[in-house]
């Protein structure tokens, strides 16, 4: 099942009067395709909680209406949506047992709608098997690991075979290693059932690894739709930029002169198509450098870290807005540890102009210098 | 941690063992043997012989079978009632934003307030006399009802002030302790089951009942207690002869052998006062075993 | 569907939901605050005009005072004033000194037999009142101590739930605080004192309170002990007036006593409502 905004506005107003109302969720107006994997990305307190609770329907929006493919959902309370949830901590039911749990959104049912017990034995079984927990279902959820309990909760919000599934920080609560085999895990299910699933989180990384289409949001406004790869290769503007990437981007201060890209008193690039002259953001992804003798753009070195298959690179230059610049290159480029300066060559795919006022990405094309 | 000398630590227990030992660990072993000593005279503190016979003689004397009765139909209105109603007034509590303090608040100033002070009050609310039919009964009037002196009349309209003033006492209590245990349950899970497609009542009774059970539990144990130990309503309402008024209660009968007009019998009232503990020692033991079988979790 | 209708009809259900409810919690706000406010309103009635009253008045035609001058002269409510406020004091102070010394060594110092110690006074923590009291009664009376502050207070300092309580919150107070004030020369006296103390200051109010209350609210004891007017506090002297003070039918003066001892606990509710109601929901019971 698809999911469409149009003008979802949400407004809390603020209990002291004097400050002004916070605006959670701000003029959504876009469409959620069926049967993919979306993650609703951004900072905490960027309104991506309530975004998912109205989809659920636990909040109402302030402006705007919400659709299921064509059905207009906007006041239909949450029981009456059919939508699954997955809750940051879980939200299991402490004195039911896991089978017991994962019965609960089933025995809801009317009576007259509401399967055979057998049938209701074998969907609850068939959910466990999913995300393979069968073996529990005797237990209560304190006598459970967090990866189990979340288990749980995915099984719980899935037993009713919902249109749509949602999950909420799924992998905060879990430690690291935990993190990366359950959202192996998300994927799969999410594959194997084909649900419209939607997730919110703040870590970039979990976002871009797993979500068919990420969302990022920043205040209560959505900053960019996309592929995760074409997100991060062509941000909309310097905050996308900024917030995709580990390590981040690098951004310097710089400006477009005669058809070529300045850093400092260094021309690195050559700029073309329809451009004037004018002083930019410069952001560069850390895989974006070239050791080079007779590169264009020189940086003063701090330190090399070596992490194996790569080497990064830690310098400083004067127009760099951030503490240093880190830069990955391979490891056998055979970089001299003492030298005092770098040279480096940049790779133009890799580089991105913004406007130094309104932080979006400047079009245009970039190319090697001639030479 | 603190590993100092032996002796300061003893130091600093010292006048808490001292009074605990001297009002509470002493006269616990007094008592059981008070209540065995047979014709113990607090005059000349003589006794005859060791037995059972102050147990024989307290459970054979019809002030204390009419205490015991009047005692455990105290218990059996008021607990259950009160509970019940403790749990409608936090639900209705719980279920509003404004003026939830303010109501809090005031719900709560019965159990500041003197219970003979409060229970005067109620006497002369519920009292007939010849200058006045009183409040109650005005009420009961207007309703079409005829009047029941509640103070000095029939037993059931004593033991129905009795009850109603021993709820409206020890209900700030229970709405208190249900209102912060229903407070306490994480919204998450109503959320939750919201979703699942639970209805009101639904939630409450398979989320709610079973999340503050333990609370629930807890005040029907101390209820029972409570209530076991009931007196100083009945004294406020009915006066402190309350054998002549026919509404004596356990503790009450206790105070009595011990103490007034008809007191001077330690012995009797050390074997009325274990007869009591045992009762309520059972009363809590199965309690406790219901409630491990009922309270998951 | 029409969701306009079911928005409409949701918002309906909810109005009728909301009226309902604070319908039903202020009827039962009227039943607590009622007896408040008819012995305010009695005491300030008349003797003559309560008395005409066949059916009561909800109001006071003529509001006079005269019950309070009455109610100070014709009984000794000042002395069962004065005698409940030296008794609720040196208990609850002494009281302190007994929990905070007993919470302190519970708590802060090692040494062979505490934890048995413990256990022992949790386990008095389940003794009623009713099983001790036939012993200290005789105990009082044999020193005769009988119509004496010393026979009054000493049977009621014990505590054991306040101890229990003061303990669990001198445990919270981490241990590097301890170490840093040893560090700097404290002996142990002065940092319970100076630190401790201070710290634990919202639980020994609220265990300050709590206490006041029960003492003032205390009768069966008193009632034991004594039976000399002189050493009344004020539940024997309600009972006393009600039984034989003013000449048994003046309602009107009895109330003006009862708003004149009720008043200092509830103003100390109305001061401290929030400290009050936290310490009894965390365990508290009355009595």
């Amino acid at each position: 099942m698809k999911i469409r905004f149009e003008h979802l506005t949400k407004i809390f107003p603020n209990m002291n009067k004097k400050l002004p109302d916070v605006v959670a969720v701000n003029d959504f107006d876009f469409e959620i395709p069926d049967g993919k994997l979306i993650g609703l990305l951004g900072p905490s307190g960027c309104g991506k909680s309530t975004a998912l609770n109205i989809i659920c329907g636990l909040e109402r929006p302030t402006k705007g209406r919400i659709y299921f493919d064509d059905d207009d959902v906007t006041d239909l309370p949450p029981e009456n949506r059919g939508v699954g949830m997955v809750f940051q901590n879980y939200a299991l039911y402490p004195h039911l047992t896991v089978k017991e749990n994962i019965m609960f959104p089933l025995r809801n049912i009317k009576r007259s709608e509401r399967p055979s017990e057998e049938e209701m034995e074998e969907r609850v079984l068939e959910a466990a098997r999913l995300v393979q927990i069968e073996q529990l279902m005797e237990r209560k959820p304190s006598q459970m690991s967090g990866g189990q309990q979340q288990r749980v909760a995915i099984a719980r919000a899935l037993v009713k075979g919902p249109p749509v599934l949602l999950l909420d920080e799924p992998l905060s609560n879990l430690d690291a290693r935990l993190r990366l085999q359950t959202r192996e895990e998300l994927k799969r299910i999410q594959t194997e059932t084909g649900i419209t699933t939607v997730f919110v989180t703040h870590d970039q990384e979990e976002a871009m690894s797993i979500s068919d289409l990420i969302v990022v949001m920043k205040e209560g406004a959505v900053h960019q739709i996309g592929h995760p790869q074409d997100v991060y290769d062509d941000p909309r503007d310097l905050f996308v930029a900024k917030f995709l990437g580990t390590p981040p981007i690098n951004v310097f201060t710089g400006e477009i002169r005669n058809g070529g890209l300045m850093i400092g008193d260094e021309e690195v690039l050559r700029v073309s198509g329809d451009v004037r002259d004018q002083k930019v953001y410069i952001g560069i992804r850390p895989e974006g450098f070239e050791l080079s003798d007779t590169g264009a753009f020189t940086v003063d070195m701090i330190r090399v870290e070596v992490m194996g298959r790569d080497t990064s690179v830690v310098s400083r230059h004067d127009a760099m807005t951030g503490v240093s610049i880190r830069s990955i290159i391979p490891s056998d480029s055979g970089i001299d540890r003492n030298a005092k300066k770098v040279r480096f060559d940049l790779k133009p795919h890799k580089v991105d102009l913004f406007d130094i006022e309104t932080e979006e990405r400047i079009t245009c094309g970039l190319m090697r210098r001639e030479g | 941690m603190i590993s100092g000398n032996k002796a300061k630590g003893w130091l600093y227990l010292l006048p808490a063992l001292l009074f605990l030992g001297a009002f509470m660990v002493y006269p616990l072993i007094d008592v059981l043997i008070y209540s065995f000593e047979e014709g113990y005279n607090s005059a000349s503190q003589t006794f005859f012989g060791v037995g059972t016979y102050n147990y024989s003689y307290v459970l054979r004397d019809p002030y204390f079978l009419a205490a015991l009765k009047n005692t455990i139909i105290l218990v059996i209105i008021t607990v259950p009632l009160s509970t019940g109603f403790a749990l409608l007034i936090s639900l209705a509590l719980n279920s509003v934003r404004k003026l939830k303090n303010l109501f809090q608040t005031v719900y709560f100033l019965p159990y500041v307030t003197n219970t003979l002070a409060v229970g005067l009050v109620f006497m002369i609310l519920f009292k007939k006399t010849a200058y006045t039919e009183g409040m109650v009964n005005l009420l009961i009037n207007w309703f079409g009802g005829s009047s029941v002196d509640f103070i000095d009349g029939p037993y059931w309209a004593k033991m129905f002030v009795l009850c109603f003033y021993t709820i409206w006492i020890v209900l700030p209590f229970k709405i208190l302790i249900l209102t912060s245990a229903l407070a306490s349950v994480n919204e998450d899970l109503y959320k939750a089951a919201k979703i699942d497609g639970a209805s009101g009542f639904t939630i409450f009774r398979k989320i709610t009942l079973p999340m503050i059970s333990p609370m629930i539990f807890y005040l029907v144990i101390t209820g029972f207690i409570g209530a076991f130990k009931a007196y100083s309503d009945s004294v406020a309402l009915f006066g402190t002869d309350l054998n002549a008024a026919g509404m004596n209660t356990i503790v009450g009968y206790i105070y009595d052998m011990l103490y007034g007009n008809s007191g001077g019998f330690p012995s009797y009232a050390s074997a009325a006062a274990l007869i009591l503990f045992v009762i309520v020692l059972t009363i809590t033991c199965i309690n406790l075993m219901i409630s491990r079988k009922n309270v998951h979790y | 569907m029409d969701f306009e209708k079911i928005e409409k009809r949701a918002r309906r259900k909810k109005l009728l939901k909301n009226i309902f409810v604070y319908t039903f919690l202020a009827v039962w706000a009227l039943m607590v605050l009622f007896p408040f406010y008819w012995m305010l309103l009695t005491s300030i009635k008349s003797y003559s005009s309560y008395n005409s009253e066949y059916v009561p008045k909800f109001y006071a035609e003529q509001p006079t005072f005269d019950n309070y001058k009455d109610a100070f002269t014709t009984v000794p409510l000042a002395r069962y004033f004065s005698n409940t406020i030296i008794f609720t004091l040196i208990t609850t102070a002494l009281m302190l000194i007994v929990a905070v010394l007993a919470a302190f060594a519970f708590s802060r110092l090692q040494f062979k037999g505490r934890d048995l110690v413990f256990t022992g006074f949790l386990a008095l923590m389940m003794i009623p009142n009713e099983l001790v009291i036939i012993t200290n009664f005789q105990t009082i009376t044999n020193m005769d101590l009988r119509n004496t502050f010393t026979g009054l207070i000493l049977p009621s300092v014990t505590s054991v739930f306040y101890i229990y309580l003061l303990k669990e919150n001198f445990e919270q107070i981490p241990d590097e605080l301890y170490k840093a004030a040893k560090v700097d020369g404290t002996s142990d006296f002065m940092y319970l004192i100076k630190v401790m103390l201070p710290i634990s200051r919202p639980t020994i109010v609220t265990i300050t309170i709590l206490k006041i209350i029960e003492c003032w609210n205390s009768y069966v004891w008193p009632r034991l002990i004594t039976d000399d007017q002189l050493y009344f506090l004020v539940s024997n002297g309600i009972q006393e007036i009600r039984e034989n003070g003013f000449g048994r039918e003046n309602i009107p003066a009895m109330m003006a006593a009862v708003v004149v001892i009720s008043i200092p606990l509830i103003i100390l509710f109305l001061i401290f409502h929030k400290k009050i109601m936290e310490g009894v929901s965390r365990g508290g019971t009355k009595g």
